[in-house]
C-alpha cells in the first residue's frame, strides 16, 4: 500500500554494497553511526515524501 | 519584611490582614498571584466579576525565571492593558542564531515574526517580576479586585456548589468559601496536591546553570544559542538580553552535579569568563540552577475548580512555552467563566477549556521534549543523528531545519474545536476556524487592537445586518487579504482572538448559528452524557 518502493529498483548492487562497507572504513563506531545519520538525512531529504520515509522507518524497524 | 525567608525579594507589598470573621465567601477564587494569577485576574476583573485572590507570598520576588515573552502573550496583554508597559520596558526580538563549536557564522538561524506588518515583535524579553508588577498596575485599577497578600491555602474541599478552602494569613486561620476555584498556584500547587490529583510525564536529569549578570556590552537583540562550544565543551548555552544591562547566560551543566556548589559565584565566574573573555567586567545579578520537567494534569477541569499555568502543565524553558502557555490559558478561560458566571452559557462551556488548554499543553509538551531530545540526547544513536545534522546543516541548506535549540512559543490552534463552525466553502489560506486572526495594519491602528475582548465580526465590504448586539468591525486592505476575506466576505471572531467561522457569503442567520455555537450552544447535550 505504500509508496516505498520494496522491489529491486537500482543497478550495481555489489558496488554499492562495496560503497557503503568503504564509507566506513578506518571509523570508529561512533563515527559510523554518525555516518550513517548523515546518509539517512541526505536520502531523506532528496526522497522528500514524508509518507515514504516513514514507510522505510517502519520497514526498517526490527519485528516486535 | 517578607513573609517567607529565602526568596529574593523584588517589591514588598505587606501581608493584608485575615478577614474579620472566621468563614467568609466569594464568587471566583484565584490562587497564587504569579503571572499566570494576575492576568486571570485581570481579564475576570476588567470583565466586572468580583475576583478575590490569595498568594502566599506577600511580596513580588525577584528570581531568574521567564524572560522570553511570545508575541502571542504581548496580543493577549495587549487585550488586558499591560502591552504597552511590557513590550516598551522589553528587549525586542525576532531572529534567534544557532552557532556550533567555535565557529563565528550561525550553522541555523530562524525568525519568529516571519510576517511582517504586525503591531507586536516575535518576542520581548523582560524579567518576570517587571511583568507582574505591570500586571499588579493594571489590577490595582479594578475595585473589584481584591488581592490577599500572604495568604496561604492550606486545604480544599470541593463540593457540588462551589469549594471550601481553608487559609492561613498571619497565623491566623480562616475558610474562604469559592464559588469558582482557579488554582494558578504554580507548579507545587497545594491545590493539586490536596485534591490528590495526578501530574504526569517525564523529570529530566539534566541540569543547567543561570547566570544572570549585569554588564555594559554590545550585541545585536537575538537568542543566541550554542551546541558544544569552546566555553562549554560538549554542552550547550544560551545568551539572552534583558532590560537593564542584565544578561541571561545559560550553561548546560550535565548529570549528577552538586546544585548547591555550582551556584558558588567561584564556580559561575569561570563560565562566564571562559564566555566572554577574561577580562570581562560584570556583576551578579542572580546565580541559579534549574532542573526541569515536562508533564501535565490529565484534567485541568474539576467541577468547580479550574487549573492554569504551572499549576496544570510543566514544560522545559527552552521554547520559553511555561508563562506564555499560562497566559494561553486564561486566555482562553476568561471570556467562558465570564459567559458561565453571567448565566449566558452553561457550565459546559467551561469544558472546552479543558479541551483547548490541554490541545495547547499538549503542543507545547511535545515541542519541549523534542527540543530536549535534540539538546541532551539519550543515547549513542542519538547523538550520532544529533551530530550528524549539526555537521551537515554547516555545509548544506537542507539541514538546517532538522536543527533544535527549541522551538519557541507561538499560538496554538484548535482545528477540531467543538465551538469552531467548520468551512463549508472552498478557502486559499486565510485563518481558519480554531486559529487566531493574524494581526495587519488598520488605519491608524491594529486589526487585533480593534477586536476588543467581545465577540466580533470581521467583515470586509458584506452589506448584511450582523446578528444584534454583536460587535462589528469592517476592515479592507491588507487585513482582509491576511484573512482571505472576499469582497462580501465576513470572519466570526470569538473573544480571545481566534475564528469561530468564516464565510464568503455571509447570512445572519448562519453569523447567528455560528456565534451560539461558539457560545457552547451544542454542548449541553453533551455534557449530561458525562
Ligand atoms: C529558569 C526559568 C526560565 C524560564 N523562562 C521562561 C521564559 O522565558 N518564558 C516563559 O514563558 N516561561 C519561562 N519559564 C516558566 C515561567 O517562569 C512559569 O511558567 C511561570 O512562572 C508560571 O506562572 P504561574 O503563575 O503559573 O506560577 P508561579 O509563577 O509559580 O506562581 C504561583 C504563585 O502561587 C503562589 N502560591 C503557591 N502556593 C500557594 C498557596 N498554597 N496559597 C496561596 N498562594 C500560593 C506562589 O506564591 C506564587 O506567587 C521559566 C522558568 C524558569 C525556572
Amino acid at each position: 500500500m505504500s509508496a516505498l518502493t520494496l522491489t529491486p529498483n537500482l543497478s550495481g548492487h555489489d558496488d554499492l554494497y562495496q560503497s557503503l562497507v568503504a564509507l566506513h572504513e578506518g571509523l570508529s563506531e561512533e563515527d559510523s553511526l554518525k555516518v550513517w545519520a548523515k546518509l539517512a538525512l541526505l536520502l531523506a531529504n532528496h526522497i522528500g515524501d514524508r509518507r515514504v520515509i516513514e514507510a522505510a522507518i517502519a520497514a526498517a524497524r526490527p519485528a516486535a | 519584611m517578607a513573609n517567607v525567608a529565602g526568596i529574593p525579594v523584588y517589591k514588598e507589598i505587606g501581608a493584608t490582614p485575615a478577614p474579620a470573621t472566621d468563614t467568609d465567601s466569594a464568587p471566583v477564587v484565584i490562587v497564587g498571584a504569579g503571572p499566570v494569577g494576575l492576568a486571570m485576574a485581570l481579564d475576570l476583573g476588567r470583565r466586572g466579576h468580583a475576583v478575590t485572590v490569595l498568594n502566599r507570598l506577600d511580596f513580588v520576588a525577584h528570581c531568574s525565571k521567564a524572560i522570553c515573552f511570545s508575541k502571542r502573550s504581548l496580543d493577549i496583554l495587549d487585550r488586558l492593558g499591560a502591552g504597552d508597559a511590557v513590550t516598551d520596558k522589553g528587549v525586542v526580538w525576532n531572529i534567534g542564531k544557532v552557532f556550533w563549536g567555535g565557529d563565528d557564522a550561525p550553522v541555523y538561524q530562524f525568525d519568529m515574526l516571519p510576517v511582517k506588518d504586525q503591531k507586536r515583535p516575535g518576542f520581548v524579553n523582560i524579567q518576570q517580576y517587571y511583568v507582574e508588577d505591570y500586571l499588579l498596575d493594571e489590577v490595582s485599577k479594578l475595585p473589584n479586585v481584591e488581592i490577599r497578600w500572604g495568604h496561604a491555602v492550606e486545604d480544599v474541599t470541593p463540593g457540588p456548589e462551589g469549594v471550601t478552602l481553608d487559609v492561613t494569613a498571619g497565623g491566623q486561620g480562616y475558610r474562604l468559601h469559592a464559588g469558582w476555584l482557579i488554582a494558578c498556584d504554580g507548579s507545587r500547587s497545594t491545590v493539586r496536591e490536596k485534591m490528590g490529583l495526578d501530574f504526569e510525564g517525564r523529570v529530566f536529569e539534566d541540569n543547567f546553570l543561570i547566570a544572570d549578570i549585569r554588564m555594559t556590552h554590545e550585541m545585536p537583540p537575538e537568542r543566541w544559542f550554542w551546541f558544544d562550544p569552546p566555553f562549554n565543551p560538549g554542552r550547550s548555552a544560551l545568551m539572552h538580553r534583558q532590560p537593564d544591562d542584565v544578561w541571561r547566560l545559560d550553561f548546560q551543566l550535565g548529570w549528577n552535579i552538586d546544585r548547591e556548589a555550582a551556584i558558588r559565584p567561584e564556580n559561575v565566574e569561570p563560565f562566564v569568563r571562559a564566555m566572554l573573555g577574561e577580562g570581562v567586567a560584570f556583576e551578579r545579578e542572580w546565580y541559579s540552577v534549574y532542573t526541569f520537567q515536562c508533564r501535565r494534569m490529565a484534567r485541568f477541569v474539576h467541577g468547580r475548580v479550574i487549573f492554569a499555568g504551572d499549576s496544570a502543565h510543566l514544560v522545559s524553558p527552552f521554547g520559553a512555552r511555561g508563562c506564555n502557555g499560562g497566559f494561553a490559558d486564561i486566555d482562553n478561560l476568561g471570556w467562558k467563566l465570564d459567559l458561565v458566571l453571567r448565566g449566558a452559557a452553561d457550565a459546559a462551556l467551561i469544558e472546552t477549556y479543558n479541551d483547548e488548554a490541554i490541545a495547547t499543553a499538549d503542543e507545547n509538551i511535545l515541542n519541549s521534549t523534542r527540543s530536549t531530545d535534540f539538546l541532551t540526547p539519550k543515547s549513542t544513536a542519538s547523538r550520532a543523528l544529533r551530530d550528524a545534522v549539526l555537521e551537515l546543516a554547516g555545509e548544506h541548506a537542507f539541514a538546517r531545519p532538522f536543527v533544535n535549540s527549541g522551538r519557541l512559543s507561538t499560538a496554538v490552534s484548535y482545528p477540531t474545536s467543538l465551538l469552531s463552525t467548520p468551512d463549508a466553502e472552498t478557502w486559499a489560506g486565510g485563518v481558519p476556524p480554531g486559529s487566531p486572526v493574524l494581526d495587519a495594519p488598520l488605519e491608524d491602528g491594529w486589526l487585533l487592537d480593534a477586536l476588543g475582548d467581545d465577540f466580533v465580526l470581521i467583515s470586509h465590504g458584506w452589506d448584511g445586518t450582523a446578528p444584534e448586539g454583536l460587535m462589528r468591525l469592517e476592515v479592507s486592505g491588507l487585513a482582509a487579504e491576511r484573512l482571505a476575506l472576499p469582497e462580501g466576505g465576513a470572519t466570526l471572531v470569538r473573544p480571545d482572538q481566534y475564528v469561530a467561522a468564516r464565510w464568503q457569503h455571509p447570512t445572519t442567520e448562519a453569523i447567528a448559528a455560528a456565534l451560539s455555537r461558539a457560545r457552547g450552544a451544542l454542548l449541553k447535550g453533551d455534557a449530561c452524557l458525562h
